[in-house]
């Protein structure tokens, strides 16, 4: 089990990491999700040792290692720019971290051949990493992370540089991948449905700091805070501030939004309403919402679905609907919320939960 | 960053550590010593304190060898720096005078600089000189003994010749390194090839440059051997930088206590400016 | 903007090609009318960058003749071609102001200094950068700096067309968002040509009117997205749109239906028997509805993406997803049927038109 307590990491005058809190179980894929520069890298430095925290300690199985250096932890690591022996063939890149562990050949010929047959590399054994595609380099550099059986393997948005379709592929059996060895997986990725479809735990980050971590849908479904709801949503998250009266959250207009039954009992005033673009659509779902009136800003066709961009008293929405529709910029539509999927967030930002109701 | 100590490695500096003791520290302190010393000569030394010191900074002649230093170094600088920019702008970027511009460039700063200066020395004489006996031959009054203004273009040429190299494969690296990109964005923006080196080649070149200023500047202030050849300092002291003076002074006159002091202030001075460049290196490197 | 003709066009990087193998770039016949978004769609190393590169001027074709608006501009050198490029990282100069960016190649052009602050600031406001416009390049975010590369190819009014080589590979996926958006909107506005190269189905989808697939070195359709999406004329287009992709399932025609290992599908149109080819007939996870009553599936992995979920199993040993609602309930004894409009049937991967589709 990774332990990291109250680590910080501070760069000259710049604070890269703020004061991170996390537990990490043995035989379980945590993800770090957040944008570009939000201290995913730093942090997964700092687990693996290239790096030493500024303040706060890290603990493995019980043990304090944070002083230790990354030669000395079983760590395996797998960047984002496909990073092999370029001199040696795919068996020898494989073989690398056995033969600096002086494993007898025996055992190096057997785990490298598991290695490659997990990651579907084994017609490539005799060829260099640089005749081969992106993809099969990105293999070879997770096959020569896995044979080392660490206890812990970072992935640095390790299919960032492949194509879409080579990154579906990889994505479906990586799964598969992390259960055979029963390691620490931490995976950094900026995509919310990398994350979704890799399943496990997320941490979301943002700005050196982690704002939730639990089960992957727990953090979709029940954000602790705006942040993390934002961060964690693709297409971006709809919201709009809105007064609240009694059981109803007004719209203006005279149009309002029924406030969640479990919610009836917050105090009157402005909140923070959010909602995923797929629960928007033309048609009433739930009955009794009443339709709003949205102008439409230009729509997007994807196969079987469209996005159409609304700006509805001058918040942008996108709203993910079934089938294509093409409207005409400035249209106006009427479009219903699903109130049966809100997201309230006070104006601090923090997610309104009813005192009974515990977040899974 | 922050990395986590690695002591085994420390005893592998340890021999350096010994080597850099004997052959800079302790000299060092030895000429610390003698510069705050008198001797009358057998070894008998008096406390002089900083009487070398202000002797030298009032003296006429550390500040005229001063003056050539700071003269010498500014020329050369813009001469070489400009020039090593045109050449490195103009040398292939792909194929096979790749390799052969680079060895071209390389070897003038191959050759031990006392064989710089000797060749230098033997090719400026009129007698027997290549360029000295072209030179006269076509009527020029050339004659680097004798006149002063001669001695320096020989030298000034002498340095261009051997160090433009430098710049130019320190430049050429730079311009290695911009992305095809933006040569192609820069066609299709319409730019003229002025713009092209203003905008793209010369502020993606900013770092090199800085580098390449500060090392021609620190080996041409410093510079010993190569005059010294070609001129021994003259004709009279026209040629005379603080290092050939300092060696008169030393070895020459047997003045110890006020070399020591000159070289003192002189370490200083480089010091300083190294500093001063260090500084706005690193001040570069952070704002971007 | 100009028309932009593709005619016989084939390249090959090696002097003396001689089989259809050593061509990186096989025969393209095509127009692409004023004014059309288009995408060049595919995975690494289907020739749709030699594409680009062909169109914009840094190659030129081993065979073929390119020609903007009647005018043959093969022979021409990208600058006289008269076309913009955003590249797959920022390009911008970052000496100058944001401002200053814009106006570069409208000066390099001896425009006069009024025009100049006109069309700069006309093309400001289109990007959204107007606040912007004095701050130096240098420190704006990777988005703000790829419209600024967008920007210097819309200010000027001359333009053929706009290429994009990848232009959103160094954004963060919620700018992504905001910037696919833009890009649509102006190209509704100004109605600009442009071809747009990317190896996401979801950007070229979204962005183009027609788009290109392509796979190694050659065009394997052209069409709208909706057409691509509901009748890919290859399985490799199945494939690669739509994630997931298709399903693709050998099967036996027979007349009016077609029979996967004992079951048999309705087809709403008899289809002719090829003998010797390989049939197949191709489905979207869309099309799969996952209820009690059909034929019988066995679930391997459900992945719940948030929105959806996505059902994979196989039917009769073969590979199956499926896609089911958010909310919707998976019943212990699943069964799938598969929608007759989403049906398609391909021999040897090519698609047989029935005449009675949709």
């Amino acid at each position: 089990m990774l332990e990291l307590k109250n680590v910080s990491l501070e760069v000259g005058a710049d604070t890269w990491i703020d004061d991170v809190s996390l537990s990490l179980e043995k035989g379980t894929l945590n993800l770090l999700l957040g944008p570009t520069l939000s201290g995913k890298t730093s942090l997964m430095r700092l687990m693996a040792g290239l790096d030493r925290p500024t303040s706060g300690e890290i603990w493995f199985d019980g043990k304090d290692v944070t002083g230790v250096a990354v030669q000395k932890r079983n760590v395996a690591m797998v960047y984002q720019q496909f990073i092999n022996y370029p001199a040696m063939t795919v068996y020898e890149n494989i073989a690398s971290p056995l033969r600096v562990a002086r494993a007898p050949a025996q055992q190096i010929e057997t785990e490298v051949r598991r290695a490659a047959e997990l990651l579907k590399l084994t017609p490539y054994l005799d060829r260099t990493p640089l005749s081969l595609s992106g993809g099969q380099q990105q293999r070879t550099a997770l096959a020569r992370a896995i044979v080392k059986n660490a206890s812990l393997v970072l992935l640095d948005e390790p299919l960032a540089n492949l194509d879409y379709k080579l990154r579906e592929e990889l994505r479906e059996e990586l799964p598969k991948i992390f259960s055979e060895t029963g390691a620490i997986f931490v995976y950094a990725t900026t995509e919310p449905q990398e994350a979704l479809l890799l399943s496990g735990h997320t941490a979301t980050l943002s700005e050196g700091r982690v704002t939730q971590f639990g089960p992957t849908l727990d953090v979709f479904r029940n954000p602790d805070d705006l942040l993390t709801a934002r961060t964690f949503s693709d297409p971006p998250l709809n919201t709009i501030t809105l007064p609240k009266q009694g059981a109803k959250f007004s719209l203006g207009g005279g149009a309002d939004l029924p406030v969640p039954s479990d919610l009836a009992g917050i105090a009157d005033g402005e909140y923070t309403i959010g909602f995923q673009p797929h629960h928007l659509s033309l048609d009433a779902q739930t009955a009794g919402t009443q339709p709003i009136r949205a102008r439409v800003l230009v729509t997007e066709i994807t196969g079987s679905e469209s996005f159409v961009h609304l700006d509805f008293a001058g918040s942008r929405w996108v709203m993910l609907t079934h089938g294509i529709k093409s409207f005409e910029p400035d249209e106006t539509v009427n479009i219903h919320i699903d109130t049966r999927h809100l997201l309230v967030f006070d104006m601090q930002g923090q997610a309104v939960r009813p005192p009974v109701r515990r977040a899974a | 960053m922050n990395k986590s100590w690695n002591n085994r490695a420390w005893f592998m500096v340890v021999p350096v550590l010994v080597l850099v003791l004997f052959s800079a520290a302790i000299p060092l302190m030895t000429v610390v010593n003698y510069s705050v010393q008198d001797t009358f000569g057998q070894n008998v030394f008096f406390w002089a304190g900083t009487d070398w010191f202000r002797d030298m900074l009032v003296s006429d002649r550390f500040w005229s060898a001063m003056g050539r230093n700071l003269a010498f170094s500014a020329i050369i600088l813009a001469i070489e720096i400009p020039l090593g920019i045109i050449i490195a702008l103009n040398m292939p970027r792909r194929g096979w005078g790749v390799p052969v511009c680079l060895v071209l460039m390389s070897l003038p700063l191959l050759i031990p600089w006392n064989v710089v200066g000797t060749i230098w020395q033997v090719f400026g004489r009129i007698d027997i000189g290549l360029l000295g006996r072209t030179l006269y031959s076509l009527g020029i009054d050339y004659n680097y003994v004798n006149d002063p203004f001669d001695a320096w273009v020989t030298v000034i040429v002498m340095d261009v010749w051997h160090w433009t190299s430098l710049v130019v494969l320190l430049c050429y690296a730079g311009l290695v390194s911009i992305p095809d990109a933006y040569y192609q964005a820069a066609k299709i923006d319409g730019a003229s090839r002025w713009a092209v080196f203003r905008y793209i080649q010369l502020p993606k070149m900013n770092r090199v440059l800085l580098i390449a200023v500060l090392l021609r500047f620190m080996d041409s202030f410093m510079i010993y051997t190569e005059p010294f050849v070609v001129t021994g300092g003259g004709p009279g002291n026209s040629t005379t930088f603080l290092s050939i003076d300092l060696v008169k002074m030393a070895i020459g006159q047997f003045d110890l206590g006020p070399a020591a002091a000159m070289s003192l202030i002189y370490f200083l001075i480089i010091l300083l400016m190294s500093w001063v460049f260090y500084t706005v290196m690193t001040n570069y490197d952070s704002e971007r | 903007m100009a028309r932009i003709e593709l005619d016989h066009i084939r390249h090959s990087y090696s002097p003396n090609p001689r089989s259809d193998a050593d061509y990186a770039l096989k025969e393209v016949d095509h127009t692409f009318d004023d004014g059309t978004a288009c995408a060049l769609l595919g995975p690494s190393g289907c020739g749709k960058t030699t594409l680009l590169n062909i169109i914009s001027g840094l190659l030129t074709p081993s065979e073929g003749r390119l020609r903007f608006n009647a005018d043959d501009v093969t022979g021409l050198s990208t600058q006289e071609r008269n076309i913009a490029q955003v590249f797959q990282f920022p390009v911008i100069y970052d000496t100058m102001t944001v401002y200053d960016n814009l106006a570069f190649p409208l000066r390099n052009r001896g425009v006069s200094p009024g025009e100049v602050d006109r069309k700069v600031r006309e093309t400001l406001d289109m990007i959204d950068l107007s606040d912007w416009a004095n701050r130096r390049a240098r420190g704006l975010t990777a988005d703000q700096k790829q419209k600024i590369s967008l920007g210097r190819g819309l200010v000027r009014s001359d333009v053929n067309a706009i290429l994009f080589d990848e232009p959103l590979t160094v954004i963060d996926p919620h700018m992504k968002w905001m910037l696919r958006s833009q890009l649509k909107q102006l190209h509704r506005r100004v109605g600009f040509t442009m071809v747009y190269v990317t190896h996401d189905q979801t950007e070229a989808l979204t962005f183009a009117d027609k788009v290109v697939v392509m796979f190694e070195g050659g065009i394997v359709q052209i069409g709208t997205p909706t057409e691509l999406f509901e009748r890919p004329s290859h399985t490799f287009v199945g494939y690669f749109i739509g994630s997931p992709g298709m399903n693709v399932l050998p099967v036996e025609i027979d007349g009016t239906s077609a029979r996967i290992g004992g079951l048999d599908v309705r087809l709403s149109a008899p289809v002719p028997s090829r003998s010797g080819a390989r049939m197949e007939l191709g489905i979207r996870p869309e099309f799969v509805t996952l209820g009690r009553t059909g034929a019988p599936f066995e679930i391997t992995k459900i992945e719940d993406v948030g929105r959806q979920k996505i059902v994979r199993g196989t039917l009769a040993g073969h590979r199956i997803a499926a896609i089911v609602a958010e909310d919707s309930e998976i019943p212990a004894e699943p069964r799938i049927e598969f929608d007759p409009r989403g049906i398609n049937v391909y021999a040897d991967s090519w698609r047989i038109e029935t005449g009675a589709q949709r």
